[in-house]
């Protein structure tokens, strides 16, 4: 079936339309902000302000743009290939077992250089591991990759649960998480950041595991569009049929894909817990996986406007918390509301202005044709 | 003696907890059928939960506060299923972002309305008893109480339910008439395996859709009222809980038919019913974590999906989005 949309100039395609989608998503999140009897321009200084303005609001969010690079480029990879991955929560949530693991069998023997490359391997063979059974049913069984990524969010939560309780708590301990890590378990902050703007207090979470993330970008790059596995992930996701055609196998490039996208998503424990908490504890992802989904789509799927849009959820959830004391209307639910929006806006409703920019800019084209 | 009174009231929670599973089940049928993917029928619940609780609260005074409440969730519920149809219908765009998007805004907008207005940490005030759907008794329940068996079975257990309970068991056989013996249902089975069929055959693919997913926003906001002000007496952030997807999973493993489907709710409701009392019992003198009972809904609809016990073959043109030839 041929498309059923005028072609538009690359840069309309892959700058304007995104820009406007996502600034229509922020200007109803504004909208909301009214509704409650706030002022938007308002809330958006203390937003800026409380994740830009400080040292600690800059650490924090760095911070959280970590994490949803991680689960932003397990599912970019992913989109690729023209599979949709909404596992990324479970998978992360598997891959911080496996960061425990290291830890608690390494850090009272060894320091964290030495641990961290033990923690870093299993996170991704955690996290690839809970993607490798959906990527097997889906390549091989035929089952939908949506639905049964979904089912295994569902059931890493239950199994997590059940192992913090059961088997990783302390005997002594009401509180379902591991013993705290000691200093072998935890990697350095980023002081120098923090200390160049002169905030003194307590460290901010940013921490070594950002470069990590900014390799990891770098990483996809390479893979997707320097590699002759990324020409197939790519072959495969712009038409199957084709691909399948071209002596692809989609049973290989389905499950390879879906072992590095949940790989990806494994690493954000690194960031968490050896970077920021210390132990492993229940729901440690807090939804970080689902952001992921925002930042791929907002990203369009490269891994520059992956970090990009990662650095733009960072200062939604770091001003996020601190705009809730400032405004108590606005609560950090809010955060979520322009997370919703942002997939409705970029994802779902994408094509919602597609027409009016047809009409703008598609029109000289057509001439210059006819001439 | 001990033992049938734990069973009855197992199986007394197995409705309740049913109910809510099995009118978001329904509600995903007729979507999905008619080949839209719904996996925001969790945010849907949510909403039409947040409508209903606020609802009822405004009209509390009245007497009637729990049919203004139902009303405003239906209402909810089939504003936000248009706005599904909108994104993945007219727009044609991806249906499943769609959902996950409608899932988010419920979660987000619901606790921070509710927060904002009510200031009882995203919950709507406690409602009155009266502004609630009240247990009904059936006719005779009293009179045939004392009778064994069919006392325990008539008047203990299928007596004593709110009227959304009844609501959605009636739902069933409807949902199946409607669907196999209507011609607006063998259109809406027809518009979810072939809509270039019924196209041609000179009907609006795109009607027909939108009436589904106004049917599915309809049945997904009794599932929320059922949730804020039958179970409940107010609205709580996130009190869907996953009801949404263990009611997706339901439609998956009955394989997107009604009779099956109220089989598969009752099965997950009742997995839900026993998950607490068999946290202190052992079975057969084994210990069983809650949370594998929790997690067996999830595991028993990926093994069907696999394709180990029979095979579920989903509408063919789900998730498909329609566009004329032109």
């Amino acid at each position: 079936m041929s498309n059923p949309y005028a072609k538009l100039p690359r840069w309309v395609d892959v700058g304007l339309l995104p820009a406007v989608n996502v600034i229509v998503g922020f200007l109803v999140a504004g909208l909301v902000v009214v509704f409650l009897g706030e002022n938007p321009w308002e809330a958006l200084k203390l937003l800026i302000g409380g994740a830009l303005g400080s040292g600690r609001g800059i650490g924090s969010t760095l911070y959280f743009m970590t994490s949803f690079t991680f689960t932003g480029l397990a599912v970019a990879v992913a989109f690729h290939a023209g599979l949709f991955n909404i596992g990324g929560e479970g998978q992360a949530y598997i891959g911080g077992l496996g960061v425990a693991l290291a830890c608690l069998g390494l850090d009272p023997y060894m320091p964290w250089y030495v641990t961290f490359p033990f923690a870093l391997l299993l996170s991704m063979v955690f996290g690839a591991a809970w993607a490798a059974i959906p990527a097997y049913l889906q390549a091989r069984r035929g089952s939908h990759i949506v639905i049964t990524t979904i089912m295994f969010n569902f059931i890493a939560a239950s199994l997590m649960v059940y192992l913090l309780v059961n088997w990783l708590k302390p005997f002594s301990s009401m509180d379902p998480s591991t013993r705290l890590f000691s200093a072998g378990g935890m990697v350095p902050t980023l002081k120098a950041i923090w200390a160049l703007f002169g905030a003194k207090l307590t460290s901010p979470p940013v921490n070594i595991t950002f470069f990590l993330a900014l390799a990891s970008a770098f990483g996809v790059w390479l893979l997707i569009w320097r590699t002759k596995l990324g020409y197939e992930i790519r072959a495969m996701g712009l038409n199957p049929t084709a691909a399948q055609y071209a002596g692809i196998s989609t049973v290989r490039i389905t499950i390879v894909t879906m072992l590095i996208s949940g790989a990806l998503a494994g690493m954000l424990g690194l960031n968490t817990i050896m970077g920021n908490v210390g132990k492993l504890t229940v729901d440690f992802v807090g939804g970080a996986g689902f952001v992921g989904i925002a930042v791929a789509l907002m990203g369009r799927s490269h891994p520059i406007g992956v970090l990009l849009s990662a650095l733009l959820f960072g200062i939604l959830y770091q001003g996020g918390s601190v705009l809730s004391f400032q405004m108590p209307a606005i609560s950090r639910d809010m955060i979520l509301v322009i997370q919703a929006l942002v997939i409705l806006f970029a994802g779902a409703l994408e094509n919602l202005f597609r027409p009016a920019l047809a009409a703008l800019f598609a029109r000289p084209q057509a001439q210059a044709g006819v001439a | 003696m001990m033992d049938s009174v734990i069973i009855l009231s197992v199986l007394d929670s197995t409705i309740r907890l049913s109910t809510p599973l099995l009118l978001a089940c329904l509600a995903g049928l007729y979507a999905e059928r008619a080949g839209v993917f719904d996996i925001g029928i969790e945010g849907k619940m949510l909403f039409a939960a947040f409508g209903a609780g606020v609802a009822a609260t405004w009209a509390q005074a009245s007497g009637f506060g729990e049919w203004v409440g139902l009303l405003a969730a239906v209402a909810v519920g089939i504003i936000i299923g248009l706005l599904h149809g909108f994104a993945s219908i007219s727009m044609r765009g991806n249906q499943i972002v769609s959902g996950v998007a409608i899932n988010f805004l419920a979660v987000g907008l619901t606790a921070l309305l509710a927060k904002a207005w009510y200031a009882q940490g995203g919950k709507t005030p406690q409602l009155e008893n009266d502004a609630r759907f009240q247990q009904l008794d059936l006719p005779f329940a009293a009179s045939l109480k004392d009778v064994p068996l069919i006392g325990d079975v008539y008047s203990g257990l299928l007596s004593g339910h709110s009227i959304l309970v009844y609501f959605a068991f009636a739902a069933v056989p409807i949902t199946w008439w409607v669907l196999f013996r209507t011609r607006f249902g063998l259109r809406l089975r027809a518009v979810g395996e072939n809509p270039a069929a019924v196209d041609t055959a000179g009907i609006s693919v795109n009607g027909l859709r939108y009436s589904a997913v106004a049917i599915c926003g309809a049945l997904s906001g009794v599932a929320g009222a059922y949730l804020a002000i039958a179970q409940s007496a107010n609205f709580a952030p996130n009190m869907t809980a996953g009801k949404g997807f263990i009611a997706l999973a339901a439609l998956i493993f009955a394989k997107w038919k009604p009779v099956p489907a109220l089989g598969a709710c009752l099965l997950f409701g009742f997995l839900e019913a026993v998950a607490i009392p068999l946290q202190s019992q052992p079975l057969f003198g084994v210990k069983v974590p809650s949370q594998f009972i929790n997690a067996l809904p999830y595991i028993l609809t990926v093994v069907l999906l696999a394709g180990f016990i029979g095979k579920a073959i989903p509408p063919k043109a789900g998730g498909v989005p329609y566009v004329k030839e032109r």
